[in-house]
């Protein structure tokens, strides 16, 4: 990891430098931009070079905040304007697929970022990988870049497909929190559902029903927690989650639809120690 | 010349010494009640026992009881109420417990060989040292600038058959007419004890070790300087009546002061200490077979304090003056291992670091009205101050109360008056109070904190007001030259009494436990106390002693408080007659019928047991060896009384045999 930013900063060194070099200030760029960020890959064809970043450096199954440059390889100069959209596909033996994501936007107040989310539902292994194509047009003219990326597994469970009592496969992951607390703290998590293979569109007017388990410990619960509603801003479904110590917790999930009817999971009782449809939390 | 000064001082310092006790007698026969722990011990006070724990001395108290959770650290009550409702100081000195169980009150840090005395006082009578309502108790530290000059010492041992406790201790001290230092070791060490019917009591074994250093210095005639230092250790301390035991209990207990005895007819003395206090407490589950989850419970309190006390006399006016503080830091902490040695370790602070800084001033009057008739008048007034240092914690505690600060300011106030006619022959007295305290640490900001006595979860509550409380008590006796005798009563009616309710929509954390109790104010609680003590000697060497106290809580729905003592009794015949003591008593209590059901208690079957002691003394030279025996609960009666967590049953028959050797 500490090579990565090493190099991230090599390579942002010497593209300032040759930017200085050439003596053109469009292409200066603030050498800060990705600071915090952590560089994950770069793919490139022969005109440009993306630069993908995460926090991690990292992409992992489940959802993933990306965000990216991309650079055109005879000037060196990052492209500001770029209209840009991807896909990510999964490479199975039988068959592929793609995985939810968002549209690619500009990073506001950055001026050389664009970023999205990809919510991969599994991990790579030895023979099904994933990659990713970025279609963009600059100045008019098309282009499209396509690249295998290392997709890790996730230790606990942060995302889940399934299908709802309605017939509708779908697909729901952890948003935030990234970093949780013992504290109140802001749930959020995605619902998608498949509409084909490559189609996973937002599922909107749900609702998720929410109650947090600590199984090493008895299967106790936490108090004053708020069930997910959606947001009218982002789509995404919010809640407050309240974690009273640290470790490891099931959050436990019931998703229902506009009519209370349940798509999928069972309230957590004495006999029934968790529910069928969960996330999971340790820290 | 020099060493004539020495004398005179010492002297002096004495008569100080003695007209000050005097005046202190003089109240205490009304108000306070005073229990001798040290050797300097009239006759009549004399422990049957002397190398019990100060628990049991306080326990002579008919104020007074113990919650036990095993056979070591018992929380004294006042009034039935316990550690959050009243004040227990060291000379002085806050002290407060770092266990979030309470299996580490104040008292379980000091040792007899370091007290001379201990002050009860019941409600207001003595507040001094912060905000009470049910009462305090002061622990007086040895004096030992009032020794004769030179070397002095002793030696004790002790042994306990039921639970082989063997107690040794030690001091040495040498006193000069500028200068006198001290130095006093004690060590218990007990195995299990066994209740009635040989029935072992497991995992209420103890280990103690308690060393304490005095050293004071005259600068002058008027000015002395004295440092004292204690250092408890207990190590491996069972406790059978709750889930876990502990590993270690530490205190580091540390003060400087500065007395000046001014030759003003007015000021008669004035005393400025500072004091600094460290206890570390670490609870231990290792030894207990069948544990759901392996847990570490360590708890931290410091505290650093000053006060300055002034005393004066002025015509018919004994006044005091008391200007005192105390900053104390509190946090434990609760971390699980879970079974999976891969998953991640379970964490939490139940005590989040909180800083409770309170400054208080107290005033006290005792006005001579006529020679048999005293009024005493007291106001005190506080302020107190909880912050919650640690974001974690804070955090953790904005689950519960997503609107709260850091920090909450309270004033306390306190008032109280007493009315006392002593016609020699007759004596009683009246009095009214009024007094708040605020929530202690555990009540105002506990996280989780499992109560196996009711088995919920408690939690604490930021928002709680400020407990309040109206008090009356009254006093009648009556002595003749054999008889003495005395009934005192005393009356709470406390509105918004602090207690854990019941809170139905939130799970509990604890393996096992029925629920969440959250810490909240009730309307109001009444607790009323009444007790009866007679003395009577008869045929030159013999002494008939009694004691009879009876108490009632009720909360505002007329259901019973918990532990709150049913009708007790005791009565002992007592025979001395030079070098010779022996005794025969017996003490019971009726069954508690009256048991605070809806706070998880149940009924507490009567009892009673006897006990009979002997003891002899002589002195040799300037030598003095004591020796006593005796046999405690005779007939090994099994049982368990109101104030016994989770019924555990106390001590079987046991034969004790105490021995002193001292010299000066």
């Amino acid at each position: 990891m500490k090579i990565l930013k090493h190099v991230a900063i090599l390579v942002l060194s010497i593209s300032l430098f040759s930017c200085s070099s050439d003596d053109n200030s469009s292409t200066q760029i603030p050498i800060d931009e990705t600071a915090g960020l952590q560089k994950i890959q770069e793919i490139s064809n022969e005109t440009h070079t993306f630069e993908l970043y995460s926090q991690s450096g990292s992409l992992i199954q489940g959802y993933n905040h990306i965000t990216f440059s991309i650079k055109d390889k005879k000037t060196n100069a990052y492209i500001k304007d770029a209209k840009i959209s991807w896909l990510p596909i999964m490479h199975m033996a039988m068959m592929e697929h793609s995985c939810p994501k968002s549209a690619v936007t500009k990073t506001s107040d950055k001026q050389t970022l664009y970023e999205g989310d990809i919510i991969f539902q599994m991990a790579e292994n030895d023979t099904e990988y994933w990659d990713l194509t970025l279609t963009y047009t600059v100045n008019t003219i098309s282009y499209t870049v396509t690249d295998i990326i290392k997709v890790q597994a996730s230790a606990k469970r942060t995302v889940s497909s399934f299908n709802g009592s309605d017939g509708v496969r779908y697909l729901i992951a952890s948003i935030a929190p990234q970093n949780p607390k013992v504290a109140t703290n802001d749930i959020s998590v995605g619902v998608y559902k498949m509409q084909d293979m490559m189609t996973f569109p937002v599922v909107n007017n749900l609702k998720i029903k929410m109650d947090p388990r600590m199984p090493s410990m008895g299967n106790h619960g936490s108090p004053n927690n708020t069930d997910l509603t959606q947001s009218t801003t982002d789509g995404f479904y919010n809640g407050k989650l309240s974690l009273t110590m640290t470790g490891y917790w099931k959050i436990n999930l019931q998703l229902l639809n506009a009519s209370n009817d349940v798509l999928k999971g069972e309230p957590v009782t004495t006999e029934n120690p968790a529910s069928s449809l969960f996330l999971e939390i340790e820290f | 010349m020099k060493n004539i000064t020495a004398i005179l001082l010492v002297i002096f310092s004495t008569v100080c010494w003695a007209q000050e006790k005097k005046n202190d007698t003089l109240a205490a026969v009304n108000l306070n009640e005073i229990i001798v722990i040290g050797k300097k011990t009239p006759l009549n006070l004399k422990q049957p026992k002397s190398l019990t724990s100060v628990e049991d001395y306080l326990m002579g108290s008919s104020k007074m009881n113990m919650i036990k959770r095993g056979a070591y650290a018992w929380e004294p009550t006042i009034n039935n109420m316990s550690t959050e409702r009243t004040v227990i100081t060291i000379d002085g000195m806050r002290i407060f417990g770092a266990c979030t169980d309470k299996m580490d009150p104040v008292t379980s840090y000091v040792e007899i060989s370091n007290l001379s005395e201990a002050t009860v006082a019941s409600g207001q009578q003595a507040s001094c040292h912060g905000a009470t309502i049910g009462g305090s108790i002061d622990l007086k530290r040895n004096q030992y600038k009032h020794r004769k000059n030179g070397w002095n010492g002793s030696l004790s041992s002790g042994y306990e058959s039921n639970n082989q406790q063997k107690i040794i201790g030690a001091a040495l001290g040498y006193t000069d007419s500028t200068f006198f230092a001290h130095v006093d070791f004690m060590h218990r060490d007990a195995e299990n004890y066994k209740a009635g019917n040989e029935k072992e009591i497991n995992f209420s074994q103890f280990t103690k070790y308690n060393i304490s250093a005095n050293a004071g210095y005259f600068i002058d005639k008027k000015n002395v300087l004295e440092t004292s230092i204690i250092y408890d250790k207990a190590v491996n301390v069972g406790y059978p009546a709750l889930p876990m035991d502990v590993l270690l209990a530490e205190a580091k207990i540390i003060s400087l002061s500065y007395k000046y005895i001014p030759d003003s007819a007015v000021i008669s003395g004035w005393e400025t200490k500072g004091y600094f206090n460290t206890i570390t407490h670490k609870m231990d589950d290792t030894k207990r077979p069948a544990i759901p989850i392996h847990m570490d419970m360590p708890g931290w309190s410091d505290t650093y304090g000053f006060y300055s006390k002034i005393k004066g006399k002025h015509e018919n006016h004994e006044f005091l003056a008391d200007l005192n503080s105390f900053y104390n830091k509190a946090v434990a902490e609760m971390t699980m291992y879970p079974v999976d040695p891969t998953e991640n370790l379970m964490f939490m602070y139940t005590w989040p670091d909180v800083r409770t800084l309170y400054n208080g001033l107290s005033l006290e009057d005792i006005i001579t009205i006529s020679p048999e008739t005293i009024l005493r008048i007291s106001i005190n007034l506080g302020f107190h101050s909880n912050t919650v240092a640690n974001d974690f914690g804070l955090q953790s505690l904005r689950i519960f109360y997503p609107e709260m600060d850091a920090t909450k300011n309270r004033s306390l106030k306190s008032l109280s008056g007493n009315y006392t006619k002593n016609t020699g022959k007759f004596e009683f007295g009246f009095g009214l109070a009024y007094a708040e305290r605020a929530p202690s640490v555990s009540e105002g900001y506990g996280f989780y904190l499992y109560n196996s006595n009711d088995f919920y979860d408690y939690i604490g509550n930021p928002n709680l007001k400020n407990e309040k409380a109206v008090e009356g008590n009254f006093f009648f006796g009556y002595k003749n030259g054999r008889l003495t005798s005395k009934i005192t009563a005393s009356y709470f009616y406390i509105s918004d009494y602090i207690i854990g309710k019941i809170d139905p929509g939130t799970l509990p954390m604890t393996i096992g436990a029925s629920g969440i109790k959250i810490y909240d104010d009730i309307n109001y609680a009444i607790i009323f106390n009444t007790d009866f003590n007679l003395e009577y000697s008869f045929l030159q060497n013999w002494n008939l002693k009694t004691q009879i106290a009876y108490s009632l809580g009720k909360d505002d729905q007329e259901n019973n408080l918990p532990f709150i003592s049913p009708l007790r009794y005791n009565a002992g015949i007592e025979f001395k007659k030079e070098k010779i003591t022996a005794g025969i008593f017996a003490s019971g209590n009726l069954a508690q019928n009256n048991f605070a059901k809806v706070y998880g208690q149940t009924k507490t079957p009567d009892y009673l047991i006897f006990n009979i002691n002997a003891g002899y003394s002589f002195d040799c030279n300037q030598n003095k060896i004591k020796a006593q025996a005796g046999i405690e609960n005779i007939f090994d009666k099994y049982y368990a009384t109101f104030s016994d967590w989770n019924k555990i049953p106390r001590m079987g028959r046991n034969g004790f045999i105490n021995f002193t050797y001292s010299f000066h």
